[in-house]
């Protein structure tokens, strides 16, 4: 049985405190990161290549757990949750990958559709979602197509809208507009702020410092060598463009 | 469940590709010579059961006194007195015509009419049946019987020269028990790797479908059900099989009416266990894959 507990009304809905991570003996790739996720906020996680972003979307999306510090997701203490328990919890977070990572012999519409299934929600109810999803993300025409038929955008759309289809409460996406040209990066940009408005809070990894400057009220963490320049996460614009 | 229920919409999260490993081949072989093993030692259990309780509690008593007259004597008056005896079931001389066709045989005369034959000096032999299956105290009872009717007579437990060779049945029965064992963990065997293997063929599925939510419930009754299916077709394929040539073998058997060969057959309860096995398998391979599956999503977090 997997059950999961509400967030802690008024509470943060992502909680580090002196997170650490490490990968076998090697030096920590994440030190000493603290921070809070508000609900319903909307945020930019930054860094170079190789600052840890995947590492902490990781521990973020459920998919790693820290070597030292609390991590606390919808109230509840994840370090030391149960593995039983972890499927629940990841039924209301949503994630884009960087490689996308869909089925190959899934057409478009079952790799869409597959949250809403393994959730238990019968195809009569699943089918108008998926529908609406795909003619959004301006597949509809292509759903029954692999996604080996597919251009790098169009699996990525595909991605995004598996990652949204079960409306979660947190969205995490890793680079989710690396692929698609900045018309649909915009629009995709804009299904992420729509969601956010309905109340799911959103992290984004990008390099792309023009799309952050496009939403409104977002904040930024950024990421240096495995350390967060900014825990508190009231900056709202890169440093860069502060100075 | 031994093949579990699984959502077609789910099913279709591996890809469709029916006997096209080498698994459900190599499951039918293994159980091909699982029900070989296992119906030779039946047969072979059953036939030593037969020979065991057949020379349990019987003894020949061999009377070599020289003067061929006393000698018959003395057997006629053993098998009055055996036959009255209540530890004594029956009593029977053997006729020295029965003796005679008996030895013709390995003197090159079936009918017993070889001179050489004839003239020599033939024991004469009674068969003593006890009752029960208690051979010691009868044993003492019939020495001082035959003490007293037939001194110097000898009495032949035939325990004594046929025991080996149901020993040696029995034996065997073990060994193709044995086989049936170490047939079944290589099935076993068989399976884990193949669980091994799907799980490593398809781990960017199921990490995908951990990261969306699945639990490994979920996930496991997807392998395990198309594990069992898989080992369902070998399973068959190796049960029709082995049921050929076990029909094949029976129908040569069926010729066969002497001797300790024709103690052998399976009997009400080696037809069930070998109408079983091919059931059992198949719940063993499910149950199998189910663990090891269940064992090895718990190293993903």
């Amino acid at each position: 049985m997997t059950d999961v507990s509400p967030a802690r009304p008024g509470g943060a809905m992502v909680e580090f405190d002196g997170v650490g991570l490490r990968y076998g003996p090697d030096a920590e790739v994440l030190s000493d990161i603290s921070f809070n996720l508000q609900p319903g906020s909307f945020y930019f996680l930054t860094g170079a290549s190789g600052a840890g972003k995947t590492s902490l979307l990781k521990m973020l999306y459920l998919a790693q757990r820290p070597s030292r510090g609390i991590v606390r997701l919808f109230g509840e203490d994840l370090v030391a949750m149960p593995r039983h328990r972890l499927p629940g919890f990841r039924r209301r977070i949503g994630v884009v990958f960087q490689d996308f990572r869909l089925i190959p012999h899934l057409s478009a519409r079952d790799n869409i559709a597959l949250p809403l299934r393994i959730a238990g929600v019968s195809e009569e109810d699943l089918s108008g979602p998926v529908g609406e999803m795909l003619s959004w993300i301006g597949l509809g025409d292509r759903a029954e197509a692999r996604p080996a038929t597919l251009s790098g955008g169009e699996q990525q759309r595909v991605a995004i809208a598996r990652a949204v289809i079960a409306r979660p409460q947190l969205l995490v996406a890793d680079e989710p507009t690396g692929n698609v040209d900045p018309e649909m990066a915009m629009r995709l940009l804009g299904l992420f702020e729509a969601l956010n408005r309905l109340g799911t809070t959103v992290v984004v990894a990008t390099h792309d410092i023009h799309l952050i400057s496009r939403i409104e009220n977002a904040q930024m963490m950024r990421l240096e060598r495995g350390r967060l320049s900014d825990p508190t996460g009231a900056l709202r614009y890169p440093p860069a463009n502060r100075a | 469940m031994i093949i579990p229920r699984v959502p077609v919409q789910h099913r279709r999260l591996l890809p469709d590709r029916r006997l096209s490993g080498p698994t459900p081949w190599v499951i039918a072989i293994l159980m091909m010579l699982t029900l070989l093993a296992a119906a030779a030692g039946v047969g072979l259990a059953r036939s030593a059961n037969a020979i065991g309780a057949a020379i349990a509690g019987r003894v020949t008593v061999q009377i070599v006194t020289a003067n061929p007259v006393t000698r018959a004597e003395q057997a006629a008056a053993l098998r009055r007195a055996a036959a009255a005896q209540p530890f004594v079931l029956s009593a029977r001389a053997v006729e020295p015509e029965e003796l005679q066709a008996t030895l013709g045989q390995w003197f090159g005369a079936a009918e017993g009419d070889d001179p050489v034959l004839k003239s020599l000096p033939l024991p004469a032999l009674v068969d003593i049946d006890f009752v029960g299956e208690d051979r010691t105290s009868p044993m003492r009872q019939l020495q001082a019987l035959v003490a007293r009717e037939a001194p110097g007579a000898r009495i032949i437990p035939h325990a004594e020269w046929l025991g080996p060779v149901a020993r040696l049945i029995r034996s065997l029965a073990w060994i193709a028990g044995g086989m049936v064992l170490l047939m079944t963990l290589a099935s076993a065997a068989v399976v884990i790797m193949t669980a091994r293997a799907a799980l490593a063929t398809h781990f960017p599925t199921i990490e995908m479908l951990h990261m969306i939510g699945a639990t490994d419930r979920q996930i496991t009754r997807l392998f395990q059900r198309r594990i069992a299916i898989d080992t369902a077709y070998g399973i068959a394929l190796g049960t029709v099989v082995a049921a050929a040539i076990l029909l094949l073998i029976g129908w040569q058997w069926s010729g066969v009416t002497s001797g300790l060969a024709a103690t052998a057959s399976f009997g009400p309860a080696g037809w069930a266990l070998l109408l079983a096995l091919p059931l059992l398998a198949i719940a063993l391979a499910a149950l199998t894959a189910r663990q090891t599956l269940l064992a090895a999503l718990k190293k993903i977090l």
